[in-house]
């Protein structure tokens, strides 16, 4: 019988110095690692970035930009265009329409990444829920996300926000600001939630997920410290996505008349209070219409980026 | 070598995947029978090698055994209690006493997690085995005693090679200090040099520890060496059940002979004289096994019986150990004694 000693052979020569490679270049490394190397050498992302940063100063120190004070009204002023002293002009009421637009940043802002947390907790829990116990839990929680997603998004919002805060009510900032993303959260989370619970299942038939309850890992354990770490980076690159979509949400329902009103600034307002002087002022409207537009596609680009540099498919 | 108390007792073992039909109202139309009536003993610092093609059933085996999976009947004692029973606290306790190392290094231990933080984790979940100010010694003693550096506590996965990285696995299972260590194919991802270091690594930590393992692989000649008794699946089923001289010199049912007869053979006059028994076609699916013995299909020996009546794991005449075949016959494939 001679097999045995040819084992013995590789056993003894092979115990040494091949075994203690320990090399980053040829072996697999961390996704993170991965990403950040692809999202370097790409254009868009380091554009998307300066944008981000450019309006987050904005949102936290809108008096780096501007001087003036936005609520500061010279009736005598209405409607007048651009000009050396007021770089956006004045709007219907005689404010300056650059001072408005950049304090409107922060109330955007604010609604979209509140918004975009509360869709993420309600909507994470939720799929990480129907991932991990499957089953009847995952039929109940996927049929009432289907229920909301069924629900158009505008005719969702008008029938809750008619009803909270009808068109004619006039609510303090916090209140009607906290309605607001209450009711993008309510109308978002199901996305979410599927996000969530397709990549928390991935998750879940991993090795290690059954090595760790192989040891006696209980649920939290396991949610906490395998599933969701290792299922965060699709839920964080469609947040970021969701930010955008939700700044621009908020702005349709300014513009509809039941989202934020008066005394909230906000870029939404600006475009809903002067669509009618379109032709006749359309500084009043296009110049936060603009800065809407720029800041809805950072939120996207960067969301989108961070995704394709994901993607194992496109390397 | 073996005494006579089995720490690990498996009976009647059947695990059947149930196939399902519809969204919201599911019907069974069906069932894989993964696991299909399996028995056998394992006793303290044993080796029993599971040998079977992809897909017979192993890797589900395992599973039950560990009570990852609820199996459909059977029972599967550890130390005479039965774990796939057992709940709350006391399958908590039980797992200390039955571990395994998997078969995919790159997917068994979390990327987001460092070493320290993967073999301390049993430590952490049964937190009376290590005082918490003794674990972080303890995991660097792991580390040394499976042959890794112990100042390397801190490093991710990644920047471990896939034999390292297997040996993080044994760390982890043997954190607990198991009894018994259920090894799913666990050098079968690995070069071949280093499968030869991670199984001479096992066989020194079963001598250490007095360790009991189910060593489970689809290919004979890895568990030749390390393995004292050898059961053979095919479909769900062992067909053979014997010590490793019996297995490898006398094999009784065709499947093992037709295993055998595939195996590398490392001395040139053993190639010569050997016969080669090609099987024909692919193992029938587990939804839909053969009547009778599951192996007919492929089997040259088939006679009418083969599917009318199902051979049972027996002793039969002319072998000296249990084989389900009806046509069961000793015959030297490999041509090896010595
Ligand atoms: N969770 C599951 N649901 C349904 N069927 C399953 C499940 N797990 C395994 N099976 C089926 O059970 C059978 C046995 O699978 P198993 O993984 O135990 O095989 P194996 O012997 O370990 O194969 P391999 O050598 O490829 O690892 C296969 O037909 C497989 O498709
Ligand atoms: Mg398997």
């Amino acid at each position: 019988m001679s097999d045995p000693s040819v084992t013995q052979d590789l056993i003894h020569g092979g115990e040494g110095p091949a075994a203690s490679v320990v090399s980053a270049s040829n072996k697999p490394r961390s996704l993170w690692q991965d990403t950040w190397d692809i999202l370097r050498h790409r254009k868009i992302f380091w554009i998307s970035l300066i944008m981000l940063i450019l309006f987050l100063l904005m949102a936290a120190f809108p008096s780096l930009f501007t001087h003036k004070n936005p609520d500061y009204a010279t009736l005598a002023k209405s409607m007048e265009p651009p000009s050396g002293e007021a770089w956006f002009g004045y709007d219907l009421q005689g404010r300056d329409v650059f001072a408005r637009t950049i304090y409107g940043a922060r109330t955007s802002i604010i609604v979209g990444v509140l918004a975009t947390l509360l869709t993420v907790v309600l909507g994470g829990i939720a799929g990480v829920l129907a991932a991990y116990y499957a089953r009847w839990v995952d039929s109940v929680l996927s049929r009432i996300g289907e229920i909301f997603l069924g629900v158009p998004y505008v005719l969702g919002a008008i029938i809750i926000l008619g009803t909270v805060a009808p068109a004619q009510s006039s609510p303090d900032r916090v209140t009607i600001m906290a309605v607001v993303i209450i009711v993008l959260a309510v109308l978002g989370w199901p996305i979410l939630m599927r996000i969530a619970r397709s990549s928390v299942i991935q998750a879940k038939h991993q090795d290690y997920v059954q090595a760790a309850r192989a040891l006696g890992a209980g649920p939290f354990r396991i949610i906490f410290k395998h599933l969701l770490p290792n299922s965060l980076a699709p839920i964080l690159v469609y947040a970021t996505i969701t930010i955008g979509s939700y700044i621009g949400a908020e702005a349709t329902l300014s513009l509809l008349g039941i989202g934020l009103r008066e005394p909230v600034i906000s870029w939404g307002i600006a475009i809903a209070d002067h669509t009618s002087y379109i032709r006749t002022g359309a500084h009043a409207m296009l110049f936060p219409a603009a800065f809407l537009s720029l800041c809805v596609l950072t939120f996207v680009m960067l969301g989108e980026a961070v995704r394709d540099a994901l993607d194992p498919k496109l390397r | 070598m073996a005494p006579a108390e089995p720490i690990l007792q498996v009976r009647d073992l059947v695990k059947h995947f149930p196939l399902t039909q519809g969204i919201l109202f599911k019907r069974q139309i069906g069932a894989i029978k993964a696991v299909d009536g399996v028995s056998f003993d394992l006793h303290r610092g044993e080796t029993l090698g599971v040998v079977g093609e992809s897909g017979c059933g192993k890797s589900t085996l395992a599973k039950v055994m560990m009570a990852l999976e609820r199996p459909t009947s059977g029972s599967v004692m550890v130390n005479g209690k039965d774990i796939t029973k057992a709940k709350g606290a006391e399958l908590k306790r039980m797992r200390r006493n039955i571990q395994m190392v998997m078969q995919d290094p790159y997917t068994s231990l979390n990327p987001r997690m460092t070493v320290g933080d993967i073999i301390g984790e049993p430590f952490e979940i049964h937190s009376e085995v290590v005082p918490k100010g003794d674990r972080r010694k303890r995991v660097q003693e792991l580390l040394d005693v499976v042959g890794l550096n112990p100042d390397h506590i801190n490093r991710y996965p990644h920047q471990f090679s896939g034999g390292q990285r297997q040996r993080i696995g044994i760390a982890r299972g043997l954190a607990l200090q198991p009894e018994i260590i259920i090894c799913d194919e666990p050098v079968s991802a690995l070069d071949v040099s280093i499968q030869a270091q991670v199984m001479n690594l096992l066989d020194r930590l079963q001598k250490e520890f007095n360790l009991a393992y189910i060593f489970i692989a689809h290919d004979l000649s890895v568990v030749r060496h390390i393995s004292d008794r050898v059961a053979v699946m095919y479909l769900g089923k062992i067909v053979e059940l014997g010590g490793d001289n019996q297995i490898y010199e006398r094999p009784s049912h065709p499947y093992t002979q037709a295993l055998l007869s595939a195996v590398p053979v490392p001395n040139p006059e053993g190639r010569e004289a050997r016969q080669r028994i090609i099987l024909q076609g692919d193992p029938p699916s587990p939804a839909n096994p053969p009547s009778g013995c599951r192996f007919r299909t492929r089997c040259w020996k088939a006679q009418d019986i083969c599917a009318k009546e199902e051979p049972l794991l027996q002793i039969r005449p002319g072998t000296d150990h249990p084989s389900a075949c009806h046509f069961a016959e000793a015959l030297d494939v490999v041509h090896s004694q010595s």
